[in-house]
């Protein structure tokens, strides 16, 4: 960590000294400032990061985050005119794509922890999902210990129905835990009273509840499950003069109301395609990491 | 390329908890032959008592193996698939539905499911190939003999037939093996999901998808090796 910070120091110090020659550009940044180019990898389904809308383009928080990265990468070397490319990715083309140079930046819901960053790097996290459980309102569950001798139902294969099972055995809770094949029939167990609550990542339980027949009859848990986990817009490792000028980009808005407006926009109001209302408001946690933006994948730090 | 090569990664824990990610794209490597083996015991039957229809001389039998060939040769393995997992249990009574839906290793039983009759409808036209290239004369004899037609199949037909149709039958063998993948879709771990969840932990995609083809490589190489062994026991002595 001691000399990745050295390095950033160093970066730093580049990066301040704008706008660069084309001679003393590494990585990256010769590449974008050579082309003219630079390419943004966008995901089709991950709401509301980065999807596709209505008319097939991408939206998304993650997306706008990414095009006002450009904007600051297009300032930084001091281009009349970048060129912001489009180009989709799937979970299993990002890491190829990214390592190849196809892509630049890889804009959606991509964990940042400390298997990956031994592949990519990432920059500040851009939000903080955590585990927690939906629940019908009228059942009045609220905190873990409200799961008591309940029946609980999470995605198999995921992490989130290992953390649960963990938490049942550590504190003898009793809870019957239901294994379902995918997010959609889970939430479907709770809809029609087969399960009490679904354990998942908050905000795809959010995504569920907006997006079902009746909103306002669910509640998300108050009490995580498990710490904050980061997402982050990755970048290519060992790149420190690129990772420099898009870290400082993401950290200034971040820190700015501008940041706070585009949070409010995707999380508390009416997204498109269908107008659904994910209810999201800015947690304790996401707060704090704004304020003091990291890329820490450890979620301690959060 | 910008990508840190890890090739002892394989012997690294996995987050699931059990074993490293070589345990992991194992125990894939276990479902995915399983999956093989028991949809082939269907298709393998199926396939042969349909072939066989399309060869009898009834329209009846014709025109339901021909029906069951198209139906099931003309949809795509993947909607199939779908069609299983998704579709039947909502078609059956409600309390039949629900059963299967929370049945342990439902994917697996699907896959199965799908696979056999899928591949049945390739076996079946096989095997009516099969029995069409013997000379007409073999029936004829065997008619003539007294057998009836099933005993004329039992004896003189299949056993020509099914001689010369190891090596096709084979290359099905190893296409049904392959087509297990297609499970994944559904929910199953077989050797694809796996080295696709390996890549989704560890970010190291090109080594979990090389382990994976060479795993695919070597078990179809065995496979080709015990084909030709069998080729070789049950040829006719004197014979081609």
């Amino acid at each position: 960590m001691r000399l990745t910070d050295a390095l950033l120091l160093v970066a730093l110090t580049v990066a301040a000294s704008a706008p660069a020659s084309a001679q003393d550009l590494t990585g990256t940044l010769k590449k974008v400032k050579e082309a003219g180019a630079l390419t943004i990898g966008y995901r089709d389904a991950s709401v509301p990061f980065s999807y596709l809308d209505g008319s097939q383009k991408p939206v998304g928080y993650a997306f706008e985050i990414c095009l006002k990265v450009a904007d600051a990468v297009k300032a930084h070397l001091g281009l009349d005119k970048l060129d912001v490319r489009l180009n989709p990715v799937t979970s299993a083309t990002r890491i190829p794509l990214i390592a190849n140079g196809t892509i630049d930046l890889e804009c959606g819901s991509t964990t940042n922890n400390a298997d990956r960053q031994r592949q990519a790097a990432f920059t500040n996290t851009h939000f903080l999902t955590a585990t927690r459980f939906v629940a019908k309102r009228e059942k009045g569950l609220d905190k873990t210990d409200d799961l008591k001798g309940r029946t609980v139902v999470s995605t198999s294969g995921t992490t989130n129905i290992r953390q649960i099972n963990e938490i049942n055995a550590a504190r003898g809770l009793g809870m019957r835990i239901l294994p379902a094949k995918d997010h959609a029939e889970a939430f479907l167990m709770v809809e029609t009273g087969r399960a009490d609550a679904f354990v998942m990542d908050d905000v795809l339980l959010a995504a569920l509840v907006a997006g079902s027949k009746t909103p306002e009859a669910y509640t998300i848990s108050s009490e995580a499950q498990s710490r904050p986990e980061p997402y982050g817009i990755m970048l290519r490792k060992d790149d420190a003069a690129f990772k420099a000028v898009i870290d400082a980009a993401t950290a200034a808005l971040y820190k700015s109301p501008e940041g706070r407006a585009l949070y409010d926009k995707w999380f508390t109001q009416p997204i498109p395609p269908r107008g659904i209302n994910l209810k999201l408001p800015m947690s304790e946690a996401m707060r704090k990491a704004c304020g003091s933006p990291s890329d820490s994948p450890d979620p301690a730090a959060y | 390329m910008n990508y840190t090569w890890n090739w002892g990664i394989f012997l690294e824990p996995s987050p699931e908890g059990a074993g490293t990610y070589a345990d992991m794209l194992l125990s894939g490597l276990a479902w995915t032959v399983l999956t093989a083996l028991c949809s082939w015991v269907i298709a393998f039957t199926l396939g042969s008592v349909v072939g066989v229809m399309r060869t009898l001389p009834s329209r009846t039998a014709n025109a339901v193996g021909a029906a069951y060939v198209e139906g099931f040769r003309n949809v795509p393995l993947l909607v199939q698939m779908f069609l299983w997992y998704f579709v039947l249990p909502e078609l059956l009574p409600a309390r039949l539905g629900s059963a299967i839906k929370q049945m342990p290793d439902a994917p697996f039983y699907t896959a199965v499911l799908c696979l056999g009759f899928f591949t049945a409808a390739r076996v079946a036209e096989q095997v009516r190939a099969g029995i069409r290239a013997l000379p007409r004369g073999q029936a004829q004899a065997g008619l003539a003999l007294g057998l009836t037609w099933g005993q004329t199949y039992r004896a003189v037909l299949l056993p020509n037939a099914y001689r010369i149709l190891l090596p096709p039958l084979t290359s099905e063998f190893l296409n049904n093996l392959k087509n297990t993948s297609v499970a994944l879709t559904i929910g199953l771990l077989e050797l694809t999901a796996r080295a696709r969840s390996m890549q989704e932990f560890s970010f190291h995609v090109f080594e979990a998808f090389t382990a994976a083809t060479l795993l695919y490589v070597a078990l179809n190489l065995v496979v080709i090796a015990g084909a030709t062994l069998l080729e070789r026991r049950v040829a006719v002595p004197g014979g081609r």
